[in-house]
């Protein structure tokens, strides 16, 4: 598979703060790359260098195999971005923006090209309406509208459901899948809305306080034989100890919602339960949950700094 | 940078605030003449009250060519104001509204956009020049004809024949147009350090107001930078209505009195604007883009 | 003896009266002398060059026609532009240097104007009540034109005229007319012309206190047409 993105011990220092530490991952051709971290852990700040908006302080970038110093023109002209809450020239049209932007993006803007673009974002019918009359969803179809009209090879999308409704955010999600399924680009999109990245990424990447925790593909990171326990006792104190001085001590993980959380794989659960109910704890409910928002949870709780899963 | 310059023109002039400074300068200019039309003589009386006591003075005092004089002298001390709305609006804006971000990410090079940018309120600025000479200097003509120029000036007083008029006031909007382009080239520069454009205007507006009143008090140790603040040589435009005279006193048409100040006074204006623009590109190369 | 004496001062004081007298009334014919030649010109029109020659004013030379008619109509016209002339109206009507009637006419002596040799005359009004108080006329004798012209009024001051004459001389009409008179100094607060810089100190040094004048320089006269009256209005 084609490395589209490389990174190598990339780092960002802003006078006394660290923000990215010698992170270094890679984007394959047709990923959907899950860039994911907790709010401040770095993310933006990767992002906005793989963009060239900040200088690394050291480190290096390579995309579609040059380097981003070197060749950003050409590098910037096979991109497309949404950052955040995309905004554009309020006092423009939908239409003019994007002309004036696919002008800037070494496009020939001709009317079939521009309308196609706003029919593919939905905009269509308030092509020559100013933006300032536009809801945040619009404005977000718009900014991706922008990002698509030069038909880029990587799109890069940070926070691209930030204030949008759920159906806002479904449409999100099917833009993704529609942008790497049918027209085959390799999309990193960085989020913190867990379960929407969990749906789409073919690869995730966690970082915390600007390190790499995890890098790997969603089927080697959600194996059906991990799970975590969610259980619901009457003593939670006395539960705890029970398990403490059990096998299975460094599997507790930290309580969520006043409940006791246990990381285990699949065939030991049913041991587990006995352990607990000869220790003569009183279980509520067990419930197995396996998603990435666990094994998030999971991750960045151990400050686990694994290596990288890669197949 | 040629197509990025035309993006940047279309969307200064898709903004309504770029005509609001054009209509400014109409009103301004039209209060001036409208004033001027019913109470000039009264104005006239009072400059050369002093002057009156030994002289008489006969001729068309109030015409065309001295109308917009006035109008000159007190609109360039207004007009940075406009000009800072624009110019200093040029980078914070960008940031205020969040498209510099989208901006930056095409392929297009910092310095190419900075200049760009600039070169874009470079040319709203000459463009309010322009309006000014027309409302200012053609639109005068026309309402209140054409006479010697009578000026007087702290020390003495200058009579520009009629005909030796009109090319000093083509230097002259050419120097206050070197003037205002400073003014821009300071907007811009300041646009740089914040992300609205209140702050930049500001500051462009009070580095303005606080370089005046140093160039205007006679004070010893402000003597010492006078020559080289750029609010000094501003006014310099004046200079283009001066002329020597002979040993018998007699004008000599068609001359300036002290060209080596124009020409000082407009390379001191065209350092600021490279150092100012240089600065700006250069801190615009580095900046890091956070908002 | 005693009456001897008194005699001889009588015949002293009535022969230097006497002389006075007669030189008085000699020097009063000259005066009328030149005045009868004036009056030869009932009215002129000229084109004129006049330049205003002060120290702190900077002009172009501006064209000007003058119209005169007999005995005191004078008018200066500006051909356009802007004229600049000391307060008062500059009377550069040769007429008006000599008084019309009532006046004494008294011996100063000889001068040069010029090369020329000319006689002083000093003209003193009979009366008080006009505008001239004491006019001086240097006269060239040969010719009977006035070369200069010294005049103080009650209100405008003292003021000096320089007459040259040329093909014109023979109607007493000059060719060329300088009129001087004490310049004022001038200043002007930097609040209104809004300057900054200061003159050079040497050029505002150079612009003090220095006299003024007027040149007229004639090109053409146009004499005794019957001008109208109402060019005068």
């Amino acid at each position: 598979m084609q490395q589209i993105v490389k990174v190598s011990q990339l780092t960002k220092q802003f006078n006394n703060l660290t923000a990215v530490n010698q992170l270094s991952f890679s984007v394959e051709s047709g990923d959907v790359y899950g860039f994911l971290g907790q709010n401040g852990a770095g993310k933006s700040t990767t992002i906005r260098m793989l963009l060239t908006l900040i200088t690394p302080t050291s480190g290096e970038i390579s995309i579609f195999g040059y380097d981003l110093n070197k060749h950003r023109k050409e590098i910037l002209q096979q991109i497309g971005a949404v950052i955040e809450k995309p905004d554009v020239y309020k006092y423009l049209s939908a239409y003019e923006n994007l002309k004036l932007f696919a002008k800037l993006s070494g496009v020939k803007p001709t009317n079939k090209l521009l309308m196609d673009q706003l029919e593919m974002v939905g905009l269509a019918s308030r092509a020559h309406d100013t933006v300032k009359t536009f809801s945040q969803g619009m404005k977000q179809r718009l900014g991706i509208g922008i990002a698509l009209v030069h038909n880029p090879q990587l799109i890069i999308l940070d926070e691209p459901t930030n204030g949008l409704d759920p159906q806002g955010i479904a449409d999100i999600r099917n833009l993704i899948l529609i942008l790497s399924r049918e027209m085959k680009k390799t999309v990193i999109v960085s989020s913190h809305l867990l379960n929407e990245i969990e749906q789409i990424a073919t690869r995730i990447l966690i970082i915390d306080k600007g390190q790499k925790l995890v890098e790997g593909s969603s089927a080697e990171l959600f194996n059906d034989q991990q799970t975590i326990l969610q259980i619901s006792v009457a003593n939670n104190e006395s539960a705890i100890q029970t398990i403490q001085s059990s096998n299975w001590a460094n599997n507790l993980l930290p309580e969520r919602d006043g409940q006791i959380m246990v990381g285990l794989n699949k065939e030991d659960i049913p041991n587990f339960n006995r352990m607990l109910a000869a220790s003569g704890v009183d279980i509520y409910s067990l419930q197995a949950r396996h998603s990435l928002e666990d094994y998030f949870l999971q991750v960045t709780a151990g400050k686990q700094h694994v290596g990288t899963f890669t197949n | 940078m040629w197509e990025h310059l035309q993006i940047e023109l279309y969307k200064v002039f898709k903004r309504p605030r770029t005509y609001l400074s054009f209509a400014a300068i109409t009103a301004l200019i039209g209060v001036i003449q409208l004033g001027l039309l019913v109470d000039g003589k009264e104005y006239a009386d009072f400059v050369m009250a002093d002057f009156a006591n030994s002289f008489s003075v006969d001729g068309k005092i109030l015409n065309g060519y001295f109308i917009c004089y006035v109008i000159l002298q007190l609109l360039l001390v207004h007009v940075p104001l406009l000009i800072a709305l624009i110019a200093a609006d040029m980078i914070s804006g960008e940031a205020n509204m969040g498209t510099l971000r989208i901006l930056l990410t095409k392929p297009q090079s910092r310095t190419s956009i900075v200049m760009a940018k600039f070169i874009a309120s470079v040319i709203y600025t000459l463009l309010l020049l322009i309006w000014i000479a027309i409302m200012g200097l053609f639109l005068s003509m026309l309402i209140f004809g054409t006479d010697d120029l009578f000026l007087m000036k702290s020390s003495y007083v200058v009579i520009v024949k009629e005909s030796d008029v009109f090319w000093r006031y083509a230097g002259a909007f050419c120097f206050a147009a070197l003037a205002m382009v400073t003014v821009a080239a300071l907007g811009f520069f300041l646009s740089f350090f914040a992300e609205n454009s209140i702050g930049p205007i500001v500051a462009t507006m009070s580095v303005i107001i606080v370089c005046t009143i140093l160039s205007t008090m006679n004070i010893p140790l402000f003597n010492l930078i006078k020559p080289y603040l750029f609010t000094t040589h501003m006014i310099t435009w004046k200079e283009f209505f001066d002329f020597k005279v002979n040993d018998a006193n007699e004008a000599i048409i068609g001359s300036i009195q002290y060209p080596d100040k124009i020409i000082r006074s407009a390379t001191v204006l065209a350092v600021h604007i490279v150092l100012f623009v240089g600065s700006a590109v250069w801190l615009f190369r580095k900046k890091d883009i956070l908002s | 003896m005693k009456m001897k004496l008194n005699k001889k001062l009588l015949f002293l004081f009535t022969t230097i009266f006497l002389s006075v007298a007669l030189h008085a009334q000699d020097m009063n014919a000259l005066v009328m002398k030149v005045k009868a030649k004036l009056e030869k010109v009932k009215d002129y029109t000229a084109d004129g060059r006049m330049k205003t020659d002060v120290a702190f004013i900077k002009a172009p030379i501006g064209r000007v026609k003058v119209y005169f008619k007999s005995p005191d109509k004078f008018k200066l016209q500006r051909d356009g532009g802007i004229s600049v002339l000391p307060k008062g109206g500059v009377s550069i009507n040769i007429g008006s240097m000599i008084m019309q009637t009532g006046f004494v006419a008294i011996d100063a002596g000889m001068s040069t104007v010029g090369n020329t040799p000319v006689r002083i005359v000093k003209l003193l009004p009979e009366a008080d009540a006009g505008e001239i108080i004491l006019s001086t006329l240097y006269i060239d004798e040969t010719n009977l034109l006035i070369r200069k012209s010294v005049t103080t009024t009650r209100e405008n001051g003292t003021y000096e005229m320089e007459l040259q004459y040329g093909k014109y001389a023979s109607y007493g009409l000059p060719d060329k007319v300088l009129f001087s008179f004490n310049a004022k100094d001038y200043k002007l607060p930097k609040g209104i012309t809004l300057e900054f810089d200061d003159t050079d100190k040497a050029v505002k040094d150079k612009m003090k206190g220095k006299k003024g004048r007027v040149e007229i320089n004639y090109t053409a006269y146009t004499i005794n047409t019957g001008l109208s009256d109402a060019i005068f209005k």
